[in-house]
């Protein structure tokens, strides 16, 4: 919207000498990241004869380890995004219309884990919840069992908790924005009427909301689509994602067409989920 | 407020402290507590030290730190550079070709890290641009995965800005430098200040891109957290990562402070 409003105004900068000036920057983002992506296509698609070879690629998509992690990636995605609109809406809503005292630094706190390394928490939920961790020791220790009994983290679902508590500051930051444009004085009318907490949330505070959950849960879900250093950490076997299979692919079996191959699917998941948030976060103006 | 009953706000109170608690306050402290753990046999360390941290120090954590900074700091001021450069030439283009640029300027944000460092990979293992195994692809590495962040953050300022500031030194007789360097950028320098800390951040903790094209003489302070922790060395890690967090907060509310004192706030 704002770029109409720019237009629209009378501006006068003066536009003609100016036009090429936007040619650096535009060529060093060509050299450094567009031509080195044109080269994982082509090194996809063409063998070293310049040939298409479409027996590798049709033999990669058929495998058991592209399936494999594609449905991981798919899965730790669309479960870690549901994860964060859950517990980003309840604690936003309470942050926003229940607060307590230092609500605000909570939240601004919370807002810090957007700039920390995905994989501290990973590290941490070994301490935490791992075979030999605080939880697993102390079930262990109060009923005398002699084996950890607490066994998700290095499951799907240890991933989940992981991104879920590292996603969802991106749920909380938009959701906090929205709420605080939410007329309290509406909030208190519904109340007064005998309105009661939850249909007031339903009917008047979730509307406002959902531009919000919907852009934010399209970027969590290209997030965690791309999200490598916390399966790296957790290093479980059975739980590769695509950003795994294409380091492990590229650096550790130095098999860099079917890492190229992969490669493009894993980009063309990603370009599509950020044309979804692209389109929600501008056709909603959130 | 929307709930009145006091029992009612305390029971949700209690529900917010229990997912803080559990999502968000406890792997801050368990990974504090495991760096300062001597030995951590039952339920709570049997004792504290200060033996990972020296025991890190000592070792290749200087090193890591020093690759993070300088890595962080170039890349960062890099994509300041180009995304200022960027999202002020972007002013001067016509509607479309605007919107267009504005989008490509902001792909790399979204194609993930480990295929970034994949395709300089692939593109720079041969002559005539023969980068791989040299430090130079770490810091593109972390320019091309940072530079859609400074864009945005410097676009965002702009479009923030009022124009009539320009106009009225244009209509004084400003010459187009003139205007840019001492209107348009010190009235951008907050937004300049909090993407050059965002991306530094951003940059400090990257891990996907790094490990996919590091040489050996350079590993950044997540890779060698990842070596460490790889091989078993669980407690060094924690103490390891204890100091990429403390740089990383020290530098953020470094750069908030001075731009609270620049902007008067």
């Amino acid at each position: 919207m704002s770029d109409a409003v720019a237009i629209g105004s009378p501006v006068t900068i003066r536009r003609e000498p100016g036009k090429f000036w936007i040619v650096p920057p535009a060529a060093l983002l060509a050299l450094l990241f567009f031509y080195p992506l044109a080269l994982i296509a082509r090194q996809a698609f063409l063998d070293d004869s310049g040939v298409a070879n479409a027996a590798e690629i049709f033999r990669v998509l058929h495998s058991r380890f592209f399936l494999n992690a594609l449905v991981n990636t798919v899965t730790i995605s669309i479960a870690a995004t549901a994860g964060c609109l859950i517990v980003g809406l309840v604690l936003a809503l309470i942050l926003a219309f229940v607060p307590f005292p230092g609500s605000g630094f909570i939240a601004r706190l919370i807002d810090t884990f957007i700039a920390l390394p995905t994989f501290l928490v990973t590290l941490a939920f070994t301490f935490l919840y791992g075979s030999a961790g605080m939880l697993n020791t102390g079930l262990m220790e109060a009923f005398s069992l002699p084996l950890p009994p607490v066994d998700f983290l290095y499951s799907t679902w240890g991933v989940v908790l992981a991104e879920v508590t590292v996603y969802t500051p991106f749920i909380l930051r938009p959701l906090l924005a929205a709420f605080s444009l939410v007329d309290r004085g509406q909030i208190e009318a519904a109340s007064v009427l005998g309105a009661r907490p939850f249909r007031i949330v339903r009917q008047v505070i979730l509307p406002a909301a959902i531009p919000a959950l919907i852009a934010g849960g399209s970027l969590c879900l290209l997030l965690t689509v791309n999200e490598f250093g916390i399966v790296l950490f957790i290093g479980a076997k059975g739980v590769i994602t695509l950003p795994l299979l294409i380091y492990g692919k590229a650096i550790q079996e130095s098999a860099y067409q079917v890492a190229c191959i992969i490669a493009v699917i894993n980009i063309a998941l990603s370009l599509g989920l950020f044309g979804l948030y692209r389109f929600a976060a501008g056709r909603l103006g959130a | 407020m929307l709930v009145w009953s006091r029992p009612g706000r305390i029971v949700l109170w209690m529900l917010f402290a229990l997912i803080f608690g559990v999502l968000f306050l406890a792997p801050l402290a368990v990974i504090l507590l495991s760096s300062l753990a001597d030995q951590w046999n039952g339920v709570l360390p049997n004792g504290l030290t200060t033996e990972h941290y020296t025991d890190v120090v000592r070792g290749s954590a200087w090193n890591a730190v020093k690759a993070s900074l300088i890595t962080g700091f170039l890349a960062s001021a890099l994509a300041l550079v180009s995304g200022t450069w960027a999202a002020l030439s972007l002013r001067l283009q016509g509607h479309a070709l605007r919107r267009l640029l504005g989008l490509l300027f902001f792909i790399p944000s979204a194609v993930p890290s480990v295929s970034v460092g994949l395709g300089l990979l692939v593109a720079f293992s041969h002559p005539p641009l023969l980068l791989n195994g040299t430090i130079a692809m770490v810091m593109i590495a972390h320019f091309v995965l940072i530079s859609a962040f400074t864009f945005g953050n410097v676009s965002a300022g702009l479009a923030r800005l009022s124009p009539d500031f320009e106009q009225v030194a244009s209509s004084l007789g400003a010459r187009p430098a003139y205007r840019l360097w001492h209107v348009t950028l010190p009235l951008l320098a907050p937004y300049l200040v909090a993407a050059f800390g965002l991306s530094f951040a951003l940059s400090m903790g990257e891990l996907g891109a790094t490990v996919m094209v590091y040489p050996p003489g350079w590993v950044t302070l997540p890779v060698s957290i990842f070596s460490l922790t790889d091989r078993g060395d669980i407690f060094a890690g924690a103490a390891l990562t204890m100091i990429l967090v403390a740089a990383t907060l020290v530098l953020l509310l470094g750069l908030e402070r001075i731009t609270a004192r620049a902007t008067g706030s």
